[in-house]
């Protein structure tokens, strides 16, 4: 149980470092720390306070945040390594450390090398992922995960239609999110002035590549519109009795409604600061809870896949465990299953 | 295959910490400069000049007041500090456009002025805000504020450079190696802050001061090809013909 609050408070962070990272780019600050790994010269940790200002303030601030983001994900890793006994687990945990270390190398190569567009948007895109491998830490470390969801209903009730849409519904908010990031870093924020019409129209009445990638981020949040809909309502109504299914899935319809609401605030309000960023990291609060809810689909095929392949071998793993095996597999006819 | 999972971690640690052990030096000026001549070819017994002057035709601005409260150090200056970007006298007179002899020099090289250009960070904005200076010619960026700036040149032909200037009475020296009209400069630091240095191969450019004139001594006999520009209104082009020792007059008007 703490290894499972310890992730979320994994998750949480990396969702704090997402938001400190929009800032920076929304006050164009990202070149306001000139050097990296060091900061005007002063290792990190004992750059002066008094001299966080300006756009030092959010491009400091970001980078001790990552550092802070970084430690605890190696610490996360660490803790895997000694008390999980699911081997994928682990591993998922030295693919966190793997990516919070090439996602900090990225954001200094992207200083160094002057905001590359190329650089940044993977940097945007990268840390996304990183957050969605917290998030999925936190799901497989959780109670509910380990006894299935099994306490009201059969935990082998697989409906394929609900996994196909949660995972379309993630694959397509990363998708959306991409598409922002190119949007943001090669300054085509505004390059549709309007909203919600596209300079008095529907369509853009001529293109041009800034014109193009805002309007596809705008037709995107129509297809994640559509794919949410689609979740939520095949999760609400055919498991409103299942809570781990609805609750992210309202989460997800709210989340929905605000992100949209703030990607219209950004444009109108010309890219405000604060909007942009909250814009940002409620687009990543989107990813989360879709992925969330396409796990927590998928976890009575999960341990179908475990138990039928691998179920016997694993058997042999190492004794480490944190509780006893029938507390969190208890999945029926297959007893302990490591899933 | 325990063993290798944590020889992964150990090496992704060592990664990170020598990441972080590092030292960075962007003083983007090591490229060459290219060779110039020790001597003025123009004879100055048959050079003449050009002399004009640049006006705004429109409603006067009003130049904002920057806010500067994002660095309590700016604001600790006591100054008061206005937007430069459209800085119009009474009479329609139109400051800091750059004036330059675009085309008409044929193939004639011109010496490099060996004291460098100096563009001061004082009051929290760049002094001045537009200057000009000759490819090869450097330029001293002096930090006279008691913060922190970084010098940030964004040129699109020339070589991009940002470098941090923590304390006051710091300098970095710079050499423009290709002509290119304007390079911006700014700090990421305080966002309010620009300045744009034009770089060209030849002595003969000017800015214009608050009575929106200028002056290009020293040219010889000719006919050129006059950009004027400006950071907001754009540029405009004329064409001069000078004989020897005359003065050409012309006049720029740019529009609202």
């Amino acid at each position: 149980m703490l290894l499972h609050l310890f992730s979320l408070l994994v998750a949480a962070s990396t969702a704090l470092l997402i938001f400190a990272g929009g800032l920076v780019t929304s006050t164009g600050s990202g070149l306001s720390v000139p050097d990296w790994p060091s900061t005007y010269g002063w290792f990190m940790l004992t750059f002066p306070i008094d001299k966080w200002v300006g756009g030092i303030f959010y491009e400091h601030s970001h980078r001790l945040i990552a550092s802070a983001v970084g430690f605890l994900i190696v610490v996360q890793a660490v803790w895997l390594w000694m008390a999980e006994p699911r081997h994928w687990v682990r591993r998922l945990g030295y693919i966190a450390v793997a990516a919070v270390t090439t996602q900090g190398i990225l954001g200094g190569i992207t200083v160094l090398w002057f905001l590359p567009a190329p650089i940044s948007i993977a940097h945007a895109s990268l840390a996304q992922l990183v957050f969605c491998l917290t998030v999925s830490i936190a799901v497989f470390t959780s109670p509910g995960w380990r006894r299935a969801y099994a306490a009201r209903q059969a935990p082998l009730d697989t409906d394929r239609p609900l996994q196909t849409i949660a995972m379309l519904t993630t694959v397509f908010v990363y998708a959306q999110i991409v598409a922002g990031a190119t949007m943001r870093h090669t300054g085509a924020g505004l390059a549709i002035p309007d909203f919600p019409l596209v300079f008095g129209s529907v369509v853009p009445p001529y293109w041009t590549w800034p014109i193009a990638i805002h309007y596809a981020h705008r037709i995107g949040a129509l297809v994640v519109s559509a794919c949410v809909l689609a979740a939520v309502g095949h999760v609400l109504y055919h498991h409103r009795d299942r809570p781990e299914l609805r609750r992210p899935s309202l989460l997800l319809l709210g989340l929905l409604a605000i992100q949209i609401t703030l990607g219209a605030l950004t444009v109108l309000s010309g890219k405000q600061y604060l909007i942009n960023s909250f814009h940002v990291v409620t687009g990543a609060c989107v990813l989360g809870t879709s992925l969330v809810l396409t796990l927590r689909s998928c976890r009575p095929r999960f341990a179908a896949s475990r138990t039928g392949a691998t179920g016997s071998a694993r058997l042999h793993e190492s004794p480490r465990s944190y509780e006893s095996t029938q507390e969190w597999s208890p999945t029926p006819g297959v007893p302990g299953a490591r899933v | 295959m325990r063993r290798l999972q944590v020889g992964v971690m150990i090496v992704t640690l060592c990664a990170s910490a020598a990441a972080c052990g590092g030292a960075s030096d962007d003083d983007a000026n090591a490229a060459s400069v290219p060779a110039a001549p020790l001597t003025n070819p123009v004879d100055p017994a048959t050079a003449g000049n050009i002399v004009g002057r640049i006006s705004f035709d429109g409603p006067l601005p009003q130049p904002a007041v920057v806010r500067m409260d994002s660095d309590p150090n700016c604001v600790q200056l006591g100054v008061t500090i206005t937007d430069e970007t459209l800085v119009v006298g009474s009479d329609g007179a139109l400051q800091n456009v750059f004036v330059y002899v675009k085309d008409g020099l044929g193939d004639l090289r011109f010496p490099i002025p060996s004291t460098p250009f100096v563009l001061d960070q004082e009051g929290c904005r760049y002094v001045p805000h537009v200057v000009g200076v000759q490819v090869g010619q450097s330029v001293e960026i002096l930090n006279s504020d008691p913060t922190l700036h970084n010098v940030h040149a964004i040129p699109s032909t020339n070589q991009e450079f940002n470098t941090g200037q923590p304390l006051p009475g710091m300098r970095h020296t710079h050499q423009f190696t290709t002509a290119e009209v304007m390079v911006p400069f700014k700090c990421d630091v305080h966002p309010w802050m620009y300045a744009y240095v034009g770089v060209v191969d030849h002595p003969f450019f000017a800015v214009t001061g608050a009575d929106g004139s200028f002056r290009l001594e020293g040219l010889p006999p000719g006919t050129y090809t006059i950009e004027a520009w400006h950071e907001t209104l754009g540029a405009r082009t004329q064409t001069v013909t000078i004989g020897e020792q005359e003065t050409g007059d012309i006049a720029f008007l740019f529009p609202a």
